[in-house]
């Protein structure tokens, strides 16, 4: 709590001292020559929008560092300073995260991506088109048609497959209990997105109908998923803030983080990084380039780079 | 001794009686202390996470001018020190990785990034890969011979073909570091342990913890500690690969004859020189293992590593599999595993190296095979030389092979996938079915059923009939600490999963170890079976267990059994192996047959070392606990995991990697005590 203090005082010093500089005209403006590191998790569209912001910091004349890191815990490692940003901070998933390191001091919301993201369960279509639940996407569906999706193991009642606890708590399953869903559905938590899109891939095999947590911009959109459509969300609506927890999830944020140093280390590329805003459709795109025409991360950000200079020229001025 | 024999067995039943009817009279009820006792602990990850806190951010603050923002920070001594633990390592697997690979890193170390970025040219080169796997293959030849040196060289070159050179050098960069570093730390604190009884004492626990504990859980204080990066990936590394070095070398030293000692002693060795020359030497078979356990540890954790910032092999995989490419990670799999033989082959190689005190060698012989190492360096820069003229398109095939640009097995990986998918999947689907409504369910509730009384009594009573009050309370003691955190449920949960999956690894173990020690052959095949298993990421079979078992608690129990079969074959083999042959012909002579052989001289005698097998079996599956959270489950795997996000990580993840150490633990204490008694009880016949 100390330390905060004084470095808050700091920061003000640093903040006169500086606008005193900048009057003299005597201010640093070039970027530390020290590497930016950008955090390289484990889907498509992160790592190449990684090596697209590392190619364009590159082209500005910074150097850059490229670092595997767990999403969760990548967070923790920008408020050290190890890591020095993060590009897809995406609300309901790694906002817990986010705002926890945010707390103990050392991350910086660098802004938000003008693409909106939603996460929330969903079938995927051809579900829809073999008539397993008629009615969806509409949640009151739900409530005859439970049948169609029990597992072994999940005592007769249909089985939502939700993320990891660590995504959302227990959310899911309070939101059942509030739809009075309870007694035809349960809740499993998955291990990891790995498991949830191995569960797509055998529950279209053996075509039986399957109920997954998803989000979308993702490679799933190409396919073909539909999510549910839950009484709309309000602000407080959830068990947690205090709500009856019927309703879904919100249109959600997708922002950017940094570590508190980044804009004076490197005050350009921070500006740049301050501007860098994409939308869904680009975050497909890159997502496409991988996942679709079956592309290496780095040559598909060289790709991308290539064909959409008039999209990211002006951020870097 | 017949009576005593008897006597346990019954005390085994009047404890399996009593036991039960705690079960039935103790009703399940939330405030009874005899059904559940009450969460004490549960402040305890917060009081952990509190003081790794004030410990890394507000003890002792120096200040330490940032030239980067221009003014000074207050950092914290404590991390000023990690943070220079981090930097040496970090350079040491830079300094290797940009010989394999060049960069500019190691240069910046010694000047600064201003400087490097002002002069481009100054970049360390790459060394091509037909230089490196050249050198593998001759370094092979050197050490062993011709069969060493052709495994060698093609296991490189495959590497190199298939387009994983560049993440393949980062991992082997990484093992390069992290590996030699376990190996002196285990020698170091093994013969420390040997030397004193007090050491010994103290490491025991801590080794014990060390192994068994979840990796997972502490990698976030790793990262705290350490940052991010390929130094705490080699961290984190390091905790895990050096307890069986330690065991290992204490053991072999252990077995050094007293009458080696006291001949070393009399020829006026020094106690270095008797430790040196001697008593090493001498425990060379032991330490072997644990020089090969070693390597093998430091590959299985490179796909963990990779989720606190190690780079490449590891990373690459779990990026393959996001995408449900099964192809292609089996493939980066297959880079893991032939690393590992090789580093494997390569070392033991080394360490048996005879020295020739008798030759008198001229200046080419002695050093013929740098000389060698020249020319094949000399070849390989001038191959990539004419490469650079011959391929225009930018990538140099005689130089470095860009990642994914050589050939690729994927397609017929992903078509096998496929085939075992299409051929097995209906089949599988109804035994699934019957094995979690009719097994796994049943055997969870069960578990779940138990109240806390109960289960104390049958762990505890199991510990008094086998070791007497001494090991009873120390059971007691470690399932009194996961009793009093709120996770005894999910402690449960752990336990149903380790038992049934140590149940099938344990007969499957045995009956193939027993099967494949019948000749020398097949116990050499089953053994190196064994090490591909070993080493192998268990996250590329997770996905093709999931599409036949869904995300269901059988896929979990498959996942542990691959693993955790793997000790309780080599314990098994290694112990029938080990019965003498003079016992075997003292059997024949009396007029067994092969099964009465087996049976009354064999098992018995190698039966010591197979419940030190079982040990180290639920050790394995423990660890697998959170590979299984990964696939879905909900025990103690599932909050380590939740704990990567968490505010109070630290102290959630090292709390919950204690509870599921524990229970292995308790479990080592008893089967442990028991086969120290059997061994006994065979040195007195």
């Amino acid at each position: 709590m100390k330390l905060r203090k004084t470095s808050m005082i700091r920061s003000l010093i640093v903040a006169a001292s500086v606008s005193l500089m900048a009057a003299t005209g005597a201010v640093r403006a070039a970027d530390s020559t020290a590497p930016i590191v950008i955090p390289i998790h484990n889907w498509s569209s992160q790592i190449v929008m990684a090596y697209v912001l590392g190619g364009m910091f590159e082209g500005m004349g910074n150097n850059v560092e490229y670092v595997p890191a767990d999403s969760q815990a990548v967070y923790e490692s920008i408020r050290n300073g190890d890591v020095t940003i993060s590009h897809e901070v995406w609300q309901s998933t790694f906002g817990k995260s986010f705002y926890n390191a945010m707390e103990k001091g050392g991350v910086i919301d660098v802004g938000t991506h003008s693409a909106t993201t939603l996460e929330e369960m969903g079938v995927p279509t051809w579900v829809i088109d073999e008539g397993l639940c008629p009615g969806l996407p509409n949640w009151e569906a739900l409530k005859d048609c439970h049948e169609n999706f029990t597992t072994p193991d999940s005592g007769g009642k249909g089985r939502w497959l939700e993320g990891p606890q660590s995504w959302h708590g227990d959310l899911m399953p309070e939101r059942l209990t509030a739809l009075g869903l309870d007694d035809k559905w349960t809740v499993k938590f998955a291990g990891g997105a790995d498991a949830l899109w191995t569960e797509l891939a055998a529950a279209k095999k053996e075509k039986r109908g399957t109920i997954v947590f998803n989000w979308t911009p993702n490679f799933t959109d190409a396919e073909g998923f539909t999510f549910i459509e839950f009484p709309p969300y309000e602000e407080g609506c959830r068990i947690a803030d205090g709500g009856d927890g019927t309703c879904g999830s919100p249109k959600g944020w997708l922002k950017k983080a940094a570590n508190y140093k980044f804009p004076k280390t490197h005050p350009k590329a921070y500006t740049t990084f301050s501007k860098v805003d994409f939308s869904t459709t680009q975050i497909g795109e890159m997502a496409a380039l991988v996942d679709i025409e079956k592309m290496d991360h780095k040559d598909a950000a060289a790709k991308w780079l290539a064909d959409n200079e008039d999209v990211w020229m002006p951020w870097t001025k | 001794m017949d009576t005593l024999s008897e006597n346990k067995f019954l005390q085994f039943l009047l404890l399996l009686g009593i036991f039960i009817v705690l079960c039935m009279i103790i009703p399940e009820s939330e405030g009874n202390p005899l059904w559940r006792l009450p969460p004490l602990l549960a402040g305890l990850p917060l009081m952990i996470n509190n003081g790794v806190d004030y410990l890394m951010f507000d003890w002792l603050p120096v200040a330490v001018y940032d030239p980067d923002i221009e003014e000074y920070e207050q950092i914290p001594i404590m991390r000023q020190f990690t943070r220079g633990v981090s930097g040496f390592i970090l350079f040491m697997i830079e300094l290797v990785r940009e010989l394999l690979l060049g960069g500019v890193k190691t240069i910046v170390t010694f000047t600064s990034w201003d400087w490097a970025t002002e002069n481009q040219w100054a970049r360390w080169p790459a060394l091509p890969w037909t230089v490196v796997a050249g050198g593998a293959a001759l370094l092979g030849y050197a050490l062993s011979g011709w069969g060493l040196a052709i495994f060698a060289g093609v296991a490189f070159s495959y590497i190199a073909v298939f387009g994983q050179w560049e993440p393949s050098m980062q991992t082997l960069s990484f093992v390069l570091i992290a590996a030699p570093v376990s190996v002196c730390l285990g020698l170091a604190l093994g013969v420390w342990a040997y030397k004193s009884r007090i050491a010994e004492a103290i490491l025991n626990p801590i080794l014990n913890v060390a192994q068994i504990m979840p990796h997972f859980s502490y990698l976030i204080p790793v990262m705290v500690f350490y940052g991010i990066g390929d130094h705490a990936g080699a961290i984190a590394t390091i905790i895990f690969a050096t307890p069986p070095m330690v065991r290992l070398t204490l053991l072999g030293l252990k077995k050094v004859p007293a009458e080696v000692t006291e001949a070393g002693l009399m020829n006026g060795c020094s106690s270095w020189q008797l430790l040196r020359r001697v008593q090493i030497p001498t425990a060379r078979r032991d330490i072997l293992i644990g020089v090969n356990q070693v390597i093998m540890q430091c590959l299985a954790m490179v796909v963990i590593a990779s989720l606190i910032g190690a780079k490449g092999l590891g990373n690459d995989l779990l990026i393959a599999l996001n995408r449900l490419r099964v192809g292609l990670a089996l493939e980066i799999g297959v880079c893991i595993v032939l690393i590992a033989i090789v580093l494997d082959r390569l070392s033991m190689a080394w360490a048996n190296q005879q020295t020739d005190y008798f030759a008198n060698q001229s200046f080419t012989e002695r050093h013929k095979h740098l000389l060698i190492f020249l020319v094949i360096f000399c070849a390989g820069v001038v191959l990539a030389f004419l490469g650079s003229l011959v391929f225009k398109e930018g990538f140099n095939y005689f130089y470095l092979i860009p990642h994914n640009k050589g050939i690729t097995t994927e397609p017929f990986w992903q078509a096998g996938v496929d085939w075992i998918w299409d051929t097995f999947f209906y089949s599988l689907k109804a035994f699934n079915e019957w094995l979690i409504v009719d097994v796994l369910i049943p055997i969870k509730t069960a578990y779940l059923g138990m109240p806390v009384v109960a289960t104390f009594t049958l762990a505890m009573g199991a510990g008094f009939i086998v070791g007497g009050i001494r090991s009873a309370l120390i059971v007691g003691g470690f399932l009194l600490f996961i009793a009093l955190t709120e996770w005894w449920d999910r402690a449960l949960i752990t336990a149903y999963l380790m038992t049934i999956a140590v149940l099938i690894s344990g007969t499957i173990g045995i009956i193939v170890g027993t099967l494949c020690a019948q000749n020398k052959l097949s116990s050499r095949f089953i053994l190196t079976v064994c090490d591909t298993f070993q080493t192998f990421p268990s996250f590329i079979y997770l996905i093709p267990v999931m599409m036949l078992f869904g995300v269901t608690d059988t896929s979990v129990v498959i996942a542990i059994v691959v693993y955790a079969t793997i000790p309780a074959t080599r314990y098994t083999v290694e112990g029938l192996r080990s019965v003498p042959e003079s016992l075997h012909d003292a059997g024949s002579m009396s007029g067994v047959n092969r099964l009465q052989r087996y049976l009354s001289i064999e098992l018995p005698m190698s039966f010591p070392h197979m419940a030190l097998g079982i040990n180290q079996t639920v050790v394995f599956a423990l660890s697998m606990v959170i590979i299984g959270a990964l696939i879905g489950t909900d025990d103690l795997g599932q909050l380590i995991l939740k704990s990567l996000s968490e505010k109070s990580g630290v102290g959630n993840g090292l709390v919950l990697g204690f509870c599921v150490a524990f229970i292995g633990l308790a479990i080592d204490q008893i089967l442990r005590t028991w086969a120290n008694q059997r061994k006994a009880a065979l040195d007195l016949a």
